[in-house]
């Protein structure tokens, strides 16, 4: 495979007349000319092995008048990324649709739609999906501004001086709602929308042939709200007798406006805000940003806060894998028993973080250069008990009393598979993308704070179905566990520096952009940032891991039986608060 | 009607004979009635947000949420005696909010857990953000916490328990108030609104147009 140097160069060579190298300052990578972007992102995956695509987003560049789409491309063995942006004006937003050449863009443009406006010419399902269709405005657009518009900057003026007041008395409705001038209610046809999508999802599969034999196909709607759809989440599924042959899924319900909040926060008070993404995994997280920032700021956190990072987020994953076993139990009909067991573990991990950030779930524990607080020492003593006594036999207990278990076995073997080659080109990440046998773990490929230290195994499983995405999670405890065991054993006596530099509420960040990822424990989470050198992001985006790998669900589920739509949906492992952000 | 206070239903008025007094509890029907149905609550299976996740910790062993007769969650409404807001209402989900309340029957009782559901919380400012769900539907109990602990839960579901106790039995079965659903326009639109709407985007167009007209002549 090339060296990214070698290729780099050659690259501009070959491209030298659509493409041209991104010199702003505290930028990466390329411009690419929108309508040389389908062939140069065609030899990027044949000929180059840039075959991952990991995120795409817009940001407005509203001073400049321009709409930026930024790509981030890898290597599935594993480097650095090839960024190329895009740049086209504000009025006419239209991109080539890269979804011919990386599946995985699908979702992803959808959103940069749906949010910033930008149309994306040969995408095959262009419509809104966290906001609803009908919606007035594209919210992320810097012009664009909400009912309880205050400022373009946080600490708001009224919040600090001046006469405080409601928002609610600003509205004349009392509430957070605005409307288009000249707007009707009255001829407000509601239904359209739903229409819409199922019509989208039956079109899918309608053939011609099929209308004259009459025979029927099922539109079924699961959720939003379901016992077994993790949160408010939707399915709608077109079945054919009791097999799934097309699937949608619609999201949305939970979509709380996180990057729209995140560009006014200043930098440190989005921290926060990252603890309710996936609010399962806060401290991942809050390790992913304050990367993308460090990665920024030219940061680097002392050893302790270093070793304290990792403990942190490797616990979230016990947290997080074993939650996401409990409720795929769940869905298979063992109605909360196994997950009693895997709560229970969950609580005792819980205690650990309580005690060390002074919160069970939003534990905002780590700031840019190391980390807020130290662990205390008895929570450090219940620590090292758990994690070499008590956790190991749990995760064996879990082991033995589900792994070989009938039921589970004839409900999830050869169920929901994913081959390697879909896997990759729908950009799904963690265990989903390591169960269908692609052993990428971005803590290898490209190690991130101190792992490149620790001695661990990759986790990977071959058969790509729900059982080997069960299996995984079992498998990364296991390694989670070595790492920890490492961890406390070389981590520096207490006492050492936990913190670069002093505590400071407001930090300067040079202009630029960043792209931090970690490995989640739900898959590849990456931020975006872009700084201007003010107080707060010019952008903030969440590359999150359960969002794009529900992309792949579809591929998942089709030619299952309908039954089996929850444990795909429970093996895929979501969590609402960062699929809808 | 004047109701009965608690001491005159403890004094019937006559004298109990000696041999029954110790198997007889004269009580009123009400408090009866009430402490059966304050330990059988049975909560709604709906979770919404972060705050679902406490709410699961909740049930689950170290809490026990079935010390008070709760953990009879129910994925139906219409089995449903509370419903726990667990998490940010958006405008999205806002329809389908005020359609499950719709199905709960009565006596329902809503509790708004966190503080997302109770005003909107850290995500306040949010363009698909309902600033409480009190703004849709009448609220019960507000708990504060972001998310609220287990034992704040707990906490809130303690006051439910002496909210329903001092209710008359008489009266919570009254028909209740069809609440119409919201409808997702170019924003979330209550039905009622409907003419304030109308009059507010006519205003807007009006204003719109002037200033064109000015442009124009200036």
């Amino acid at each position: 495979m090339a060296q990214p140097a070698v290729a780099a160069s050659d690259l501009e060579a070959r491209f030298s007349d659509i493409l041209t190298p991104d010199t702003r300052k505290g930028y990466e990578g390329y411009i690419v000319k929108p309508e040389g972007l389908l062939a140069f992102a065609k030899a990027l995956r044949d000929e180059y092995g840039y075959d991952y695509l990991s995120s795409v987003t817009g940001v407005d560049y509203l001073p400049n008048d321009m709409m930026e789409v930024v790509y981030h491309a890898y290597k599935i063995t594993g480097g650095p990324p090839l960024v190329f942006k895009v740049q086209v004006p504000r009025d006419n937003p239209v991109v080539p649709s890269v979804t011919s050449i990386w599946p995985g863009a699908d979702f992803q443009e959808r959103e940069a739609w749906d949010l910033l406006g930008i149309r994306f010419e040969g995408h095959p399902n262009l419509r809104r999906i966290l906001l609803w269709e009908g919606f007035w405005g594209h919210p992320l657009r810097k012009d664009w501004r909400e009912p309880y518009y205050e400022g373009e900057h946080k600490p708001f003026k009224q919040r600090t001086s001046g006469p405080h007041f409601w928002h609610e008395d600003h509205s004349p409705f009392g509430k957070n709602v605005d409307y288009p001038p000249g707007f009707d209610p009255y001829t407000w046809e509601p239904e359209t929308a739903d229409q819409i999508l199922y019509e989208s999802v039956v079109q899918r599969t309608r053939k011609p042939e099929q209308e004259e034999l009459h025979s029927e196909q099922v539109v079924v709607n699961l959720g939003p709200q379901h016992p077994s759809t993790h949160g408010v989440f939707r399915m709608i599924a077109t079945l054919d007798g009791e097999t799934v042959v097309a699937l949608e899924p619609v999201m949305g319900y939970l979509h709380r406006n996180h990057e729209k909040i995140g560009e006014r926060n200043t930098w440190i008070m989005n921290i926060p805000y990252t603890d309710r993404l996936d609010y399962i995994t806060a401290m991942s997280n809050n390790f992913g940003y304050v990367l993308a920032v460090e990665k920024l700021m030219g940061l680097e956190p002392p050893e302790r806060a270093q070793y304290l990072r990792v403990i942190m987020a490797e616990l979230t994953r016990i947290v997080n894998h074993m939650w996401a076993i409990g409720f795929l139990l769940n869905d298979l009909g063992a109605f909360f028993t196994p997950a009693l067991y895997a709560i229970e573990e969950r609580e005792l991990i819980l205690d650990i973080f309580e005690a060390a950030s002074g919160s069970r779930m939003m534990n905002n524990y780590m700031r840019f250069g190391g980390v807020v607080r130290d662990i205390p020492e008895d929570a450090w003593d219940m620590l090292v008990k758990l994690v070499t006594d008590r956790l190991p036999r749990k995760i064996d207990e879990l082991d033995r009393f589900l792994t070989h278990n009938e039921i589970i076995k004839s409900r999830c073997l050869g169920v929901g598979v994913l081959t390697p080659e879909q896997a990759i080109a729908l950009s799904t990440a963690g265990p989903v993308l390591r169960a269908s046998g692609v052993p990428y773990d971005v803590r290898r490929a490209e190690p991130y704070g101190i792992y490149d230290r620790f001695d661990f195994e990759v986790a990977v499983r071959y058969h790509g179905d729900v059982y080997d995405r069960y299996l995984i999670r079992i498998d990364e405890m296991r390694q989670s566990l070595r790492i920890l065991e490492q961890a406390i054993r070389d981590i520096p006596e207490r006492g050492a520096p936990i913190l670069a530099g002093k505590p400071q509420y407001q930090v300067r960040v040079p202009a630029g952009e960043a792209y931090g990822r970690v490995e989640g424990p739900k898959g590849e989470l990456g931020f975006y940032v872009v700084s201007t050198g003010k107080a707060n992001p010019w952008r903030y985006h969440v590359r999150a891991p359960s969002f794009i790998n529900l992309t792949a669900l579809e591929a998942m589920s089709i030619g299952n039986k309908v039954a089996d739509l929850v444990v795909i949906l429970g093996s895929i492992d979501i969590v609402l608060g960062e699929v809808d952000r | 009607m004047k109701r009965p206070n608690g001491d005159e239903l403890q004094k019937p008025g006559y004298d109990i004979p000696d041999e029954l007094k110790g198997s007889v509890v004269v009580t009123t029907l009400n408090r009866l009635y009430n402490w059966g149905r304050r330990n059988s609550v049975w909560p709604m299976m709906f979770g919404l947000a972060c705050c679902a996740i406490e709410m699961i910790a909740t049930a689950a062993s170290r809490y026990d949420l079935a010390r008070f007769g709760m953990e009879v969650m129910r994925p139906s409404p219409r089995q449903s005696d509370v419903m726990i807001v667990s998490g940010t209402v958006t405008k999205r989900m806002a329809p389908l909010i005020v359609r499950l309340y719709n199905q709960m029957p009565m006596p329902k009782y809503v509790i708004a857990m966190g503080a997302c559901a109770s005003g909107g919380g850290p995500f306040k400012e949010g363009y698909n953000v309902v600033s409480g769900v009190d703004k849709l539907i009448p609220v019960d109990v507000y708990i504060p916490g972001c998310p609220p602990t287990p034992e704040a839960l707990l906490f809130g579901l303690m006051k439910l328990q002496q909210k329903i106790e001092k209710q008359s039995f008489r009266e919570v079965y009254t028909k209740p108030d069809y609440i119409p659903e919201p409808v997702l326009g170019p924003d979330l639109m209550d039905p009622r609104d409907y003419p304030k709407i109308r009059e507010y985007t006519q205003k807007k167009l009006e204003a719109l147009q002037q200033q064109a007209a000015q442009a124009a002549q200036g």
